[in-house]
């Protein structure tokens, strides 16, 4: 774990693994709940980082975080957000020759998987989900397409996501969900952030 | 029309609703975003008895002209520019009494970038996610003005505090900006580090809310590549594989693959907002308060 400074307030905590990222950010998140951390106007889980924006002493902060205790990440802790997919994605074809299956069989593979929300970015709502093995992991697309449709379920390298709304991108699509992945007139706005676990559900096997 | 109202008479360039904006939700890919340059915005809101947080109109380089509905308090910040209601000129940075029907026209910047509109009462369009801004970049908040569009104003606050005297903003011949170097100053070369502090910056014509982006020099890499995604913060200078520094501002993407340099604290970023294409730019290089330190903490 190394803390790097960003700007007078902020502080990026860097660590050895995303694993260990999201297992510092539940633990700020337990800790905020529980009254124990200082005022913070931001706690923004990346790949590998925690970004704690808005502290008054981010130096003292760096100093009393090295004495933490953090759990590991405990999964199956909490219910799964389950999102029904039809596996009808252009790629999908191409993502299960990359990984020597079947399509019918790479569909098997991504809805059997217990995916986690690891950091959200990109887009409003937009979620990085971990839990896929490493030998499952695919690099973007060469040429990103200049329309992805909203729905639109994706993978790129060890994550997968769901497109909230129609944007540019450059991820694999395997399939399609019907599911309103962001309202910024609901509580709360996003279906998926940090931590919420997902599952998959093929259309016809709910 | 006598509803507590502005309708849109000529938009301008880019005119947006602002407030102070959505901080605490960058976890979920939402920017902060909010008035680029807030000490503009406070001020306009406090010539018409407004709190802080009310909703003004943010012009770029344009202006724009509304018509009211009913008669409102209104004050203009901001760039400093030509305030007329229906075609009299009144004063720019004072509470102006704009009766029911009247035009309130901001004219074009005569420096600097952005005006603020101020009305009693506020803008009361929706908010979302507890804040009217509109976002430039993820689409939220209300869609930026357009001729015809009709705002709804909130009730009066409170009396305008009478007499302020409102310094006008003088010219930017250069543009200052404090960097506070890191997370990712080592991603770069001793001599790019030198670069920076060296000048030879302009703010470039493709800035916008999102960043101010910098024509010059190019920063050189000491390793290649992306970084993993990681979180950003606000005044961060990240710097592309262009190597041309961008200052983020409020409407900055939440997380991003390429390094940033240093920080530009807050304070310095009205004045970014404000600071014309072709202003140079210089760069000060200032360590961080406290130094990274590798710890053993206790992470499985």
């Amino acid at each position: 774990m190394r803390a790097l400074p960003a700007g007078d307030h902020g502080l990026l905590v860097e660590l050895g693994s995303t694993e260990e990222a999201e297992a510092l950010h539940a633990e700020l998140l337990r800790r905020a709940a529980a009254g124990e951390l200082p005022a913070v106007q931001e706690i923004v889980p990346a790949d590998r980082t925690v970004l704690i924006d808005g502290l008054a002493e981010p130096g003292a902060f760096a100093e009393n975080l090295a004495s933490w205790d953090i759990p590991p990440l405990t999964r199956g802790a909490q219910r799964a957000v389950e999102v029904p997919v039809r596996y009808d994605g252009p790629d999908l074809a191409e993502v299960a020759e990359r990984w020597g299956v079947t399509p019918r069989e790479a569909a098997a593979v991504h809805a059997d998987t217990e995916f986690r929300v690891a950091f959200c970015g990109f887009a409003p709502g937009f979620g990085y989900l971990s839990g896929l093995p490493d030998r499952y992991h695919v690099p973007r697309r060469a040429t990103p397409r200049t329309k992805v449709p909203a729905g639109s379920v994706a993978l790129a390298g060890r994550y997968t996501s769901v497109y909230p709304r129609s944007s540019p991108g450059g991820w694999q699509l395997i399939g399609t969900t019907d599911v309103t992945l962001w309202d910024a007139a609901r509580t709360p706005a996003a279906l998926f952030s940090p931590g919420t676990r997902v599952r998959f559900v093929p259309e016809g096997r709910t | 029309m006598t509803e507590r109202t502005v309708a849109v008479v000529r938009a301008g360039a880019l005119t947006t609703v602002q407030d102070l904006g959505r901080t605490g939700h960058a976890h979920l890919g939402v920017p902060r975003s909010g008035a680029l340059d807030q000490p503009a915005h406070r001020l306009a809101n406090r010539l018409v008895g407004n709190p802080g947080e009310a909703a003004t109109l943010e012009t770029t380089l344009t202006g724009c002209a509304v018509r009211v509905g009913r008669a409102v308090t209104a004050a203009v910040t901001g760039a400093p520019c030509a305030v007329t209601v229906d075609g009299r000129p009144v004063a720019w940075g004072a509470a102006v009494r704009v009766p029911a029907g009247a035009v309130l026209e901001a004219g074009p910047a005569v420096h600097g970038v952005r005006s603020y509109l101020a009305f009693s009462g506020g803008l009361a369009v929706p908010p979302v996610l507890d804040s009217r801004s509109t976002d430039v970049l993820s689409g939220l908040g209300p869609a930026p003005l357009a001729d015809g569009a009709v705002l709804p104003l909130g009730a009066p606050h409170a009396p305008p505090p009478g007499a302020d005297a409102v310094p006008h903003p003088g010219p930017v011949r250069e543009l200052v900006l404090p960097v506070v170097l890191g997370p990712r100053d080592d991603w770069f070369t001793a001599g790019a580090l030198r670069t920076l502090a060296a000048g030879g910056f302009r703010v470039s014509s493709a800035g916008n809310r999102i960043g101010l982006r910098t024509e010059g020099p190019s920063l050189e890499r000491a390793q290649d590549g992306e970084l993993p995604s990681e979180g950003m913060v606000l005044g961060a200078v990240q710097v592309p594989p262009d190597g041309r520094p961008v200052v983020f501002l409020a409407d900055h993407p939440t997380t991003g693959g390429y390094p940033v340099v240093g920080v530009v604290p807050g304070a310095f970023l009205a004045a970014a907002a404000q600071a014309v294409p072709g202003t140079p730019v210089r760069f000060v290089l200032r360590s961080p308060r406290f130094r990274p330190a590798v710890q053993a903490g206790g992470v499985p």
